[in-house]
């Protein structure tokens, strides 16, 4: 299901498009084409594997697994806002025994390339989980969801302080295979995000997540009271969408070599493509499988027309092009740049 | 990927919306649809059209499915205008294009043996319960119906349910048809005339903490069709739990959408519905924030 047409350019050609080649790279990651889940909107894949083959992703970023199993937040969870929801799930999972037994392998059996998020409350948790990640097969990255109260320091969240972010990330990436790609997963709700983005890259992150959740609420007008049970709530749909951009636009500016997976409020392959534009390599899709099961691939197949209706040659040629200065000729999407894909990319 | 048994998304074209006293029932084509679909299950609907700031499907009960006929598959739902989503769906005309996620969840297990079943609903919550009548009179059931409502015009469906049972009961809270009062008014009286064997309800959560409070002290087995808010209605979410004791006597926070609708009423911890009670699998200790 096509939301948009974008025939600013001819109708690209179909086998042009086949073949055209998807693959991004993050640093030493390499994915097949640049479109995943979000973490906490796929669970471990399985029931989106319903809809699409979720092996043609990317990559199924896994809901944040915790230490111990964890029973989440009393309901309601979520309250739908304009364009977008808020929820408070409050990170229900089964523990990281039950996941590294039925999730992963099942990831793996079905070809899929997993992005492991873990959470946890102490830095001693993230150590933990990641020293039970380190023996186990078929974890393709590792991303820390830094958005968790601390409870060694009255439940700051990590995410908000650029010291406590770095100690975890710099124990995770100590204990994580080598080979094992680190991503920190950073929150919206700070001062600086480039400052924070800069302690988790010190730390040894290889690369940036953003953006987790914006923090909100919603008050009920029949009861007057809060809608959700934990009062507060992460907000996230196609209404964070600037906030998403202007994060991954700054911290691109300031280490434009340091890989970014973008998400927040991706429904459709333009959207994908603006992330990617403000710096991201790679843009998970999150909410918008909430309406539409089958986004990712949708998102996957209309980012690639999108790629090709502007001429880009590949994924790369587009990672940061928003940051160029304008260009006094034909932009690589004008009618005449389009033919020739090769020159096009080139100069894009 | 979607196998015979799993939920399909399909573009649904609108067959007709009309109303049926105070709510509206429409038809809609889904192909694939239909032919997975039992009783209890139901399906998610994008609403808003396009670029719509609704971003969350709205569930419906499935009301009735037809595999056969000029349309291939249709499926219908009835349902009560209950904010922006419902308004927009009572709006569509003939022909209007609705995306349709289903079938989903669990449906309700029908019993082995031939005996008697009372079923009972409360406002749109009889629904489904009239393909669940067809499909138990067919195994040789006896079938009873208790119907409840606010008012007349929110009892849905006591034709259908006079043509299919042994008896129908009704109750408004006004007094308006039937019986003044609740289902659980009456429900002692019918499941002891029709010596019922076992309970099947669905409609608010109240209601079904109260029938099965009632089916317990009768010592009948009873299953309840839940409604809890989902965003997702697919199973990755985690919105829609609530405290259902497993088999092996542990409660956890079950997801609605996927291990229900349908639940035992006897292992649904009705009292803490909203609430983690402490003896939960992965209950907090100290109780985090994270999110
Ligand atoms: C399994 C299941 C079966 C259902 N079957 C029926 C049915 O057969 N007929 C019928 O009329 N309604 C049914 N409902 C309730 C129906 O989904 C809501 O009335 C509808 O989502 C309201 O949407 P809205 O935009 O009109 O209301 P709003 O109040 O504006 O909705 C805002 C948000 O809250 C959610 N929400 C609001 N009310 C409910 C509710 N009662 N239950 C769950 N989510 C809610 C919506 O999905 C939406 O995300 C069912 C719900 C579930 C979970
Ligand atoms: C219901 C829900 C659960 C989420 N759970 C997690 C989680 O467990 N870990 C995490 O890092 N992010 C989680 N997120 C955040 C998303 O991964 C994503 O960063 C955010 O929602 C923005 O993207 P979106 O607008 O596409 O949803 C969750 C979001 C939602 C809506
Ligand atoms: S509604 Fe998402 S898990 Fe049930």
């Amino acid at each position: 299901m096509t939301r948009f047409t974008v025939r600013t350019v001819p109708a690209p050609d179909r086998a042009e498009q086949a073949r055209y080649d998807l693959r991004t790279v993050l640093g030493s990651f390499e994915l097949a084409n640049p479109v995943m889940t979000a973490s906490g909107c796929a669970a471990a894949g399985r029931e989106l594997n319903q809809f699409f083959d979720v092996a043609a992703l990317g990559a199924v970023a896994t809901k944040s697994i915790m230490v111990n199993p964890r029973s989440g937040r009393p309901t309601p969870r979520m309250a739908e806002t304009s364009s977008g929801m808020l929820n408070s799930i409050g990170l229900q999972g089964p523990g990281i025994a039950a996941f590294l037994e039925h999730d992963l392998p099942w990831l793996a059996e079905h070809g899929a390339t997993a992005i492991v998020s873990i959470a946890g409350s102490s830095v001693e948790e993230y150590s933990e989980l990641a020293r039970r990640l380190r023996s186990a097969p078929g974890v393709a990255a590792i991303e820390i969801n830094i958005s968790c109260p601390n409870v060694a320091d009255r439940g700051l969240v990590f995410a908000c302080d650029p010291d406590a972010a770095a100690r975890v990330v710099s124990e995770v990436r100590g204990r994580s295979a080598p080979s094992v790609p680190v991503f920190a997963k950073l929150s919206p709700d700070v001062t600086d995000i480039v400052s924070i983005a800069r302690a988790c890259v010190s730390a040894g992150a290889d690369g940036l997540s953003m953006i987790n959740t914006t923090l909100g609420m919603a008050v009920d007008m029949d009861t007057m009271r809060p809608v959700l049970a934990g009062v507060t709530g992460g907000l996230s749909g196609p209404a964070v969408k600037p906030v998403a951009v202007r994060c991954i636009w700054a911290v691109h500016a300031a280490m434009p070599e340091v890989p970014i997976i973008g998400m927040g409020g991706v429904r459709s392959g333009l959207d994908a493509l603006e992330l990617i534009l403000a710096g991201a390599s790679a843009v998970a899709v999150g909410t918008a499988i909430f309406h539409d099961p089958s986004a990712p691939t949708r998102v996957l197949r209309e980012l690639r027309d999108a790629l090709v209706a502007r001429g880009f040659g590949s994924v790369a040629d587009a990672v940061g092009h928003a940051h160029r200065p304008p260009e006094p000729h034909p932009r690589p999407g004008d009618e005449d740049a389009v033919d020739d894909l090769e020159t096009a990319g080139a100069e894009g | 990927m979607s196998d015979e048994h799993g939920p399909v998304q399909v573009r649904g074209e609108v067959l007709s919306v009309r109303r049926v006293g105070g709510y509206h029932h429409m038809a809609l084509t889904a192909p694939g649809v239909a032919e997975r679909t039992r009783p209890g299950q139901f399906v998610a609907l994008a609403v808003g059209g396009p670029d719509t700031g609704l971003v969350l499907r709205r569930a419906f009960s499935i009301h009735r499915v037809s595999s056969r006929g000029v349309y291939g598959g249709t499926v219908e739902i009835v349902f009560a205008v209950a904010g922006a989503g419902t308004a927009w769906l009572a709006a569509q005309g003939a022909h209007a294009i609705v995306d349709v996620v289903g079938p989903l969840g669990k449906g309700f297990s029908l019993p082995r043996e031939p005996g008697t079943a009372t079923l009972v609903g409360g406002g749109y919550g009889s629904a489904p319960l009239f393909t669940l009548a067809e499909q138990l009179r067919e195994r040789g059931c006896r079938v009873d119906f208790v119907l409840g409502a606010a008012a007349a015009d929110r009892v849905f469906g006591a034709l259908d349910a006079k043509r299919m049972a042994s008896t129908v009961a009704v109750t408004t809270e006004d007094g308006s048809t039937g019986t003044r009062g609740i289902v659980t008014d009456v429900l002692s009286d019918v499941l002891d005339r029709s010596r019922s064997d076992v309970v099947y309800a669905c409609g608010p959560m109240g209601m079904l903490r109260a029938v099965s409070a009632v089916a317990a002290h009768h010592g009948l087995p009873v299953q309840c069709a839940v409604e809890e808010s989902m965003a997702c209605g697919v199973g990755v979410c985690m919105t829609c739990v609530l405290p259902v004791v497993g088999d092996d006597g542990v409660t956890r926070m079950a997801r609605s959408c996927v291990e229900g609708p349908v639940f035992r009423g006897d292992r649904v911890r009705w009292d803490d519905v909203g609430s983690i009670p402490a003896d939960t699998y992965g209950a907090p200790a100290g109780g985090g924030a994270a999110r």
